[in-house]
């Protein structure tokens, strides 16, 4: 009796831990570790969670942009700083019109959608051009963006003086505060307070709106055919579909969510990073992703929510508590290590992602 | 009749491939100097055979064979080609294998250069050795001149004619000092009539000294020209082994397809007064392998339309181009309506559907769901299993509907499934054909092409899915099309039968001819057939 009870114990271990996949359980438990040990380090857990759910509500909608093109079967989207120029390039030009205040996010979403649907168009195009090849000229894509606008910004005529450089009055700064403009606009918002515990309801919201609208746009016809075209484009062809078409949209919506993404991000940092910042926005945003069971084929908003989590978990609580433990600077290195990894292993591995 | 001395003896040959049997007790001898040819359908074991014969590392991985070679009075036992090569047989394969930037003297001397030694090779080894050029053009002109061909030994490969490349092969296994048998694989399906005549009076000469030659044809009239003796396989036996002097065409036509089955009778529908549904004319597809010229077809409403013909013949190809899946021309009429090519959305539309071939590759999204799988295509060509809100600006999935109708075909079909959520591409090939015709029934076409639709599957599925076209075709009038390689299968199946060859419809019979007035057709040797009984 005993016996069987206690395989049948190892059976649902072994399935949870299947449907689970090994990575994602080691983070996990690696997570719950960090918040174990904190308290000894003298680290408040309602702060360190606090400090999750923060950069969760940041971070969220770009590890959200990576689904689309995952769907239609380009890969993930290396090339983010696109969407993440769209959005810069949003939320500069919302604030040199002088928007303040709420409606200067407002303008800068529209904004930055129009020039993520431009952007994304581009991009996409030249996508299908280098069908099996996306993640990589994907790559090259965004450093090729980004060093353009390094010459952009300073050549674009930005005067707003909270923005441009003040010993010259041209040319824009590399960080710029987005204070009196879209500054905890949406963190702010319906914010809950328990003690040290704060909650960012309004970029949860944000959040939450968005996958709402991807998992809806998941069921619908375009949706099924996003997925179908991911899945096996020839056979798509020959149901009819216009195959690189579904590919461009893919591409256009994760140019646009990017954009987005990093305006939200912007609100609760306070600060517009400019010229090399979004660089190092792809790799978070990628492993993220991976590390809540994406492949480079399959992705849920589930395995957005997950990952985002597991990945900013780790991303906060690590140097908090590695620096208070040991005394000396390991975040960065286990970092660079988990994220890199990530992308590594989900590379190599050609198998589906998990539920 | 003097008898020349044995080269070559099979003994008992017998090959399967995890258990699908595809050779069985192969016995024949083949004498110095002789030319055998080797005809069968596709599939009755010729390659394999030739396979064995050249060790092969598709023999040797999958298992080897039983049976005994016996070259020249040793039994012999190749593991690699190299070990055949060294035991002097050659073997030109049907698709070239030449290096295309090189010129026809380095491919012919290939790994077999004429070399000098210099300072590094003293140093570094002999890999390191200079090309003798000059010895090798002596050598290369020999076994050219051996060909009795005129083939430059400068031309660079890739800018030959086909034709030539041809030679190119030949020669580069005449150039070995020690060849005793020549295996040609279907050389004169890439050439021209000339070229052909050229090589087949080379085979001649090869064989006049000494050289004993296996030469695979689906050209009848080559082989008549040719052979000394004739080797006909079906299902993996050899069904006669004929003395040219002896035999004609029909002969070995007969011998060629053979098998009668019974059940044929039956489906003597021959509604010749129904009204026509599709006109196809001058069509022309651009399918790799499968090319399609010049098409002229006229399709009856509500009739089982085959389409037969060798493989690499283009029948394949009628399907597939005017789906849209390749490049075609030409002009299709479906229903008083002229159908634009090269558009698989506007066909679908219009009430064409096509079962491919190719099913893990075109038929199936072997990642999704079987309801995916069965509503995909009728829900995107067709708008159906949809849910419409705000004036059909939202059209949601309606899960419940896939479901049922998914499990409709299950049911219907017998498919062997867990549920309508398993994926497609752990279902058994029998299984994912049946969905692939779930999928192609979803959208109630009012024509239907099938291709291969019992191609890689067992006996037991075969019947449920020719039984299930044939249900189709009854219950809900619909006109079908259906390739197959298996002509027995398109005669218990059909109403009439279209046999294309060389990219053309070589002539349309009605099912209950006789299987040998569908081996000449598919042979291209009507003609000749006729000639010899005027």
């Amino acid at each position: 009796m005993n016996k069987t009870e206690g395989k049948s114990l190892k059976e649902f271990i072994n399935d949870f831990i299947d449907s689970f996949g090994w990575p994602r359980l080691i983070i996990a438990l690696f997570l719950i570790m960090l918040f174990i040990i904190a308290p000894l380090g003298g680290i408040s857990i309602t702060q360190s969670i606090s400090d999750v759910l923060q950069r969760f509500g940041m971070n969220s909608i770009m590890v959200l942009a990576m689904v689309p093109m995952i769907h239609s079967g380009c890969g993930l989207n290396f090339g983010l700083p696109v969407g993440i120029i769209a959005g810069l390039l949003g939320g500069t030009i919302s604030m040199q019109l002088g928007f303040t205040g709420g409606l200067s996010f407002v303008m800068a979403v529209l904004i930055a959608t129009f020039f993520g649907i431009i952007f994304g168009w581009a991009y996409g195009v030249l996508l299908n051009k280098v069908k099996g090849g996306e993640m990589m000229i994907a790559t090259y894509v965004g450093y090729a963006i980004v060093s353009f606008m390094c010459m952009m910004w300073l050549l674009l005529p930005y005067n707003n003086p909270q923005m441009v450089w003040g010993y010259k009055g041209t040319g824009l700064r590399t960080t710029i505060s987005t204070e009196g403009y879209y500054l905890h606009i949406l963190s702010d918002f319906l914010q809950i307070k328990i003690g040290n515990l704060v909650i960012p309801t309004g970029s949860l919201l944000f959040f939450a709106f968005f996958a709402f609208l991807m998992w809806a746009f998941l069921h619908t016809k375009k949706g099924t055919a996003m997925t179908a075209v991911g899945s096996n484009p020839i056979f798509a062809r020959a149901s009819g579909i216009n195959v690189n078409s579904i590919r461009t949209l893919s591409v256009i919506m994760s140019t646009v969510l990017g954009a987005i993404g990093i305006l939200a991000y912007q609100q609760a940092f306070g600060f517009i990073q400019l010229y090399m910042g979004p660089f190092y926005m792809a790799l978070p945003a990628v492993s993220a992703i991976l590390i809540g069971g994406a492949s480079v084929n399959k992705a849920t908003i589930s395995n957005v929510i997950i990952g985002t989590l597991l990945y900013q978990g780790i991303v906060t609580m690590t140097p908090s508590v590695m620096n208070s433990l040991v005394h000396t600077d390991m975040s960065e290195v286990i970092r660079i290590i988990v994220s890199n990894g990530m992308i590594l292993y989900a590379l190599t591995r050609k198998t589906e992602g998990a539920k | 009749m003097n008898k020349a001395p044995m080269l070559l003896q099979a003994r008992g040959i017998k090959k399967d491939f995890f258990g699908n049997v595809v050779l069985k007790d192969i016995n024949f001898t083949l004498e110095k100097g002789q030319i055998m040819g080797l005809v069968g359908e596709n599939g009755a074991g010729k390659s394999t055979l030739m396979k064995i014969l050249f060790g092969m590392k598709d023999i040797t991985e999958t298992g080897g064979y039983q049976g005994d070679i016996i070259l020249d009075g040793e039994k012999v036992h190749f593991e690699t080609p190299f070990d055949a090569l060294a035991a002097g047989i050659g073997m030109v394969h049907q698709e070239f294998s030449l290096l295309p930037d090189f010129s026809s003297t380095e491919n012919i001397q290939l790994n077999r250069e004429s070399v000098n030694y210099n300072v590094t090779s003293e140093i570094f080894g002999e890999r390191l050795n200079t090309l003798n050029k000059k010895e090798m053009r002596k050598k290369a002109v020999e076994a050219i001149n051996k060909l009795g061909v005129d083939l430059s030994p400068e031309m660079v490969v890739s800018e030959m004619p086909v034709g030539h490349k041809q030679f190119t092969e030949i020669s580069r296994e005449l150039s070995r000092e020690k060849m005793k048998l020549l295996i040609l694989d279907e050389p004169t399906a890439v050439l021209t009539e000339k070229e052909a005549e050229t090589l087949l009076k080379t085979m001649r000469k090869l064989a006049d000294s000494g050289i004993s030659i296996i030469f695979i044809t689906h050209r009848l009239g080559e082989i008549m020209e040719v052979c000394d003796k004739i080797l006909v396989m079906r299902d993996g036996c050899i069904i006669s082994e004929l003395e040219k002097d002896k035999t004609n065409v029909r002969e070995i036509t007969k011998a060629m397809v053979g098998r009668e089955v019974k059940g044929i009778s039956e489906n003597k529908r021959e509604n010749s007064d129904a009204p026509e549904i599709m006109n196809i004319s001058h069509l022309w597809v651009n399918m790799p392998g499968e090319i399609v010229r010049d098409v002229n077809l006229s399709v009856k409403k509500g009739e089982i339309l085959g389409i037969g013909g060798l493989a690499g013949q283009g029948k394949l190809g009628i399907p597939n181009g005017i789906m849209g899946l390749y490049q075609a021309g030409g002009k299709v009429i479906f229903d008083g309506k002229e159908i634009q090519l090269n558009d698989a959305k506007l066909c679908l539309k219009e009430g064409l559907a096509f079962v491919s071939e190719d099913r893990r590759g075109v038929g199936l999204l072997l990642d999704e769901s079987l309801e995916w799988n069965v509503s995909f295509t009728a829900m995107q060509a067709q708008d159906k299993y949809l849910k419409k809100y705000f004036n059909g600006l939202i059209k949601w999935r309606d899960q419940k509907a896939i479901e049922e109708v998914t499990q409709k075909y299950i049911d219907e079909l017998q498919i062997k499934c867990t549920s309508s959520k398993q994926k497609a591409k752990e279902l058994s090939g029998g299984n994912q054909q049946k969905i692939c015709l779930a999928k192609a029934f979803a959208l109630e076409p009012r024509l239907l092409m099938v291709s291969e639709p019992t191609r890689g599957i067992d006996v037991g599925a075969k019947a449920l899915v020719l039984e299930a076209l044939k249900k189709y075709n009854q219950e809900a009038g619909t006109t079908i099309i259906m390739v197959s390689s298996e002509l027995e299968e398109l005669r218990t199946t059909c109403d009439r039968i279209a046999i294309i060859t060389d990219g053309k419809v070589a002539g349309i019979l009605p099912a209950h001819t006789s299987s040998e007035e569908f081996g000449y057709l598919m042979v291209g040797a009507k003609d000749m057939v006729k000639e010899g009984e005027k």
